[in-house]
């Protein structure tokens, strides 16, 4: 579980994130959505300990990051998984090495285990005969399901995730999706998801927190977000023609 | 404003040194990757150094023995000439700047591009300190820099004496002369005191450039020609320093 309270963060002047207050729950698939520049980045960020905020605090169980030593964010940082934006595998890696570097970084495990539990990962994200390639020679929704094994293989308590599908077709998008649901459940772990695409939020938002310039504006399930009555909710989620269609044909029918 | 940005600039790259060397990388993962920087950065240097060496040798030889009109002046000088010229000058220093073109471009990008594809924010979300784990081996590589200037002095004076015997310029009696007349070990320990600060510098420097860039594809091609101005006036700057203090 992570907790949030009264998170401020600014650069220069400009005011980022206005006091963010939340909690993402273990086990479940939390969202955080926006339109661009209203923060869920920066969010992403100062909860990974990347960004240090000005204003207020954030528990990983009930430790603060910000009352942890260098040591302690070491020792955090070897319970989170990220899954970039890019992917951000190593170049000069092959996929087993990217997806055998937390293993061999921060375990004492022998080569044969290691290549066990790399085979046994990729397998879990469906990929096969990949182990010797390069990043470059496999496609954009392949790294995705690399870097979500690269993610899981040291099985961390905390997975994070910067726009998972931009990038990818309808349908590679819906499978990274339906996987990082399945990891959160089967490991039971807290998975944090920035993103702005709605199929996602359709798909895996159990617990959704919409910021809109730096503020928290709403927070609920995907059940609810249709639901809704707020205007931020409905100007976020209606800003698409395809919803707009969709939420014309409701009212219509009643 | 240039004098606080320069100021910045200089704190943060001393900034950068103090992490570079703390937190470290499991010793037989940084134990590959020194061993995989001295093959990039020292072996892969030493063909494009050694060429360079041998012909600039070979033309000081000749240059020098065109100028001798007098006489007088015995030929024997054409082998001092050659050796005080590379040991002294070309081989540390000038072999240094053209690294800074080769080395330093390779760091600033190779680094540059991990920063715009988020790879060190990978590390760096792993735990794993990203400026250890990529700055440090190029430091320990390129300890052994000064192999590769050795190998530049004894090719420039080598590429000087078949100039200049086999072009009819002196005899090979003459030439060894030369390079035996008025000879002071301490050019050589003046020459390797600052092959190491250079490597240094060429480690370094290219490295803060990468390291901190900021934007894309574009800006890691315009921090790669940073990197190569500010390497190269670094060790400039030190060549004069260095210089006066220990040969004045």
């Amino acid at each position: 579980m992570i907790r949030v309270e009264d998170i401020h963060k600014s650069f220069g002047e400009h005011e980022v994130l206005k006091g963010i207050s939340t909690v993402f729950e273990k086990g479940r698939t939390n969202l955080i959505i926006g339109a661009s520049g209203s923060g869920k980045t920066v969010l992403l960020k100062c909860l990974l300990g990347l960004f240090h905020p000005e204003q207020g605090r954030i528990y990983y169980e009930d430790k603060s990051i910000q009352d942890m030593n260098d040591d302690e964010k070491r020792d955090l940082r070897e319970h989170i998984g990220m899954l970039f934006q890019g992917g951000a595998l190593f170049d000069s890696m092959t996929i087993e090495e990217n997806v055998m570097f937390p293993l061999r970084m921060f375990t004492k495990k022998k080569r044969i285990e290691m290549l066990d539990r790399v085979n046994e990962v990729l397998a879990r994200v469906n990929l096969e005969n990949v182990n010797n390639k390069y990043p470059a020679e496999i496609s954009g929704g392949m790294k995705k399901r690399v870097s979500i094994a690269r993610a899981i293989v040291n099985q961390p308590k905390y997975l994070f995730c910067d726009e998972p599908n931009s990038g990818l077709d309808p349908n590679t998008a819906t499978v990274i999706d339906n996987l990082i649901q399945e990891i959160t459940k089967e490991y039971n772990i807290t998975t944090v998801v920035v993103s702005h695409d709605m199929n996602s939020v359709m798909e895996i938002g159990e617990n959704i927190v919409l910021l809109k310039n730096g503020v928290l504006v709403w927070e609920g399930s995907n059940e609810d977000i249709f639901k809704s009555n707020n205007k931020d909710v409905t100007d976020f989620v209606y800003s698409s023609d395809l919803f707009k269609k969709i939420r014309e044909v409701q009212l219509k029918e009643g | 404003m240039i004098v606080v940005r320069a100021l910045k600039d200089v704190g943060s790259y001393f900034l950068m040194l103090k992490r570079v060397f703390s937190g470290f990388t499991k010793g037989s993962i940084l134990r590959e990757l020194i061993f995989k920087e001295i093959d990039d950065l020292i072996i892969g240097s030493l063909g494009i150094v050694s060429f360079i060496s041998f012909f600039v040798g070979g033309v000081i030889a000749i240059q020098t023995a065109l100028n001798l009109e007098n006489p007088l002046i015995p030929k024997s000088l054409i082998g001092f000439a050659t050796r005080q010229s590379m040991i002294l000058e070309f081989a540390p220093t000038f072999i240094s700047i053209i690294m800074a073109g080769k080395m330093g471009s390779f760091i600033t990008s190779s680094i540059g591009s991990m920063r715009v594809t988020e790879q060190i924010d990978a590390l760096d979300v792993m735990g794993v300190n990203s400026l250890n784990y990529l700055v440090f081996p190029k430091v320990v590589a390129l300890m052994f820099y000064p192999f590769v200037i050795a190998l530049s002095m004894f090719l420039g004076i080598f590429g000087g004496f078949l100039a200049g015997v086999y072009g009819g310029f002196t005899s090979p009696g003459e030439f060894v002369t030369g390079l035996q007349d008025s000879f002071d070990p301490f050019h050589l320990t003046y020459a390797f005191i600052k092959t190491f600060i250079f490597a240094f510098i060429l480690a370094t420097v290219p490295s803060w450039q990468g390291y901190f860039m900021k934007g894309g594809a574009l800006e890691v091609g315009k921090a790669s020609t940073n990197s190569f101005v500010w390497t190269s006036v670094l060790i400039i700057l030190a060549n004069y320093i260095v210089t006066t203090l220990l040969l004045s």
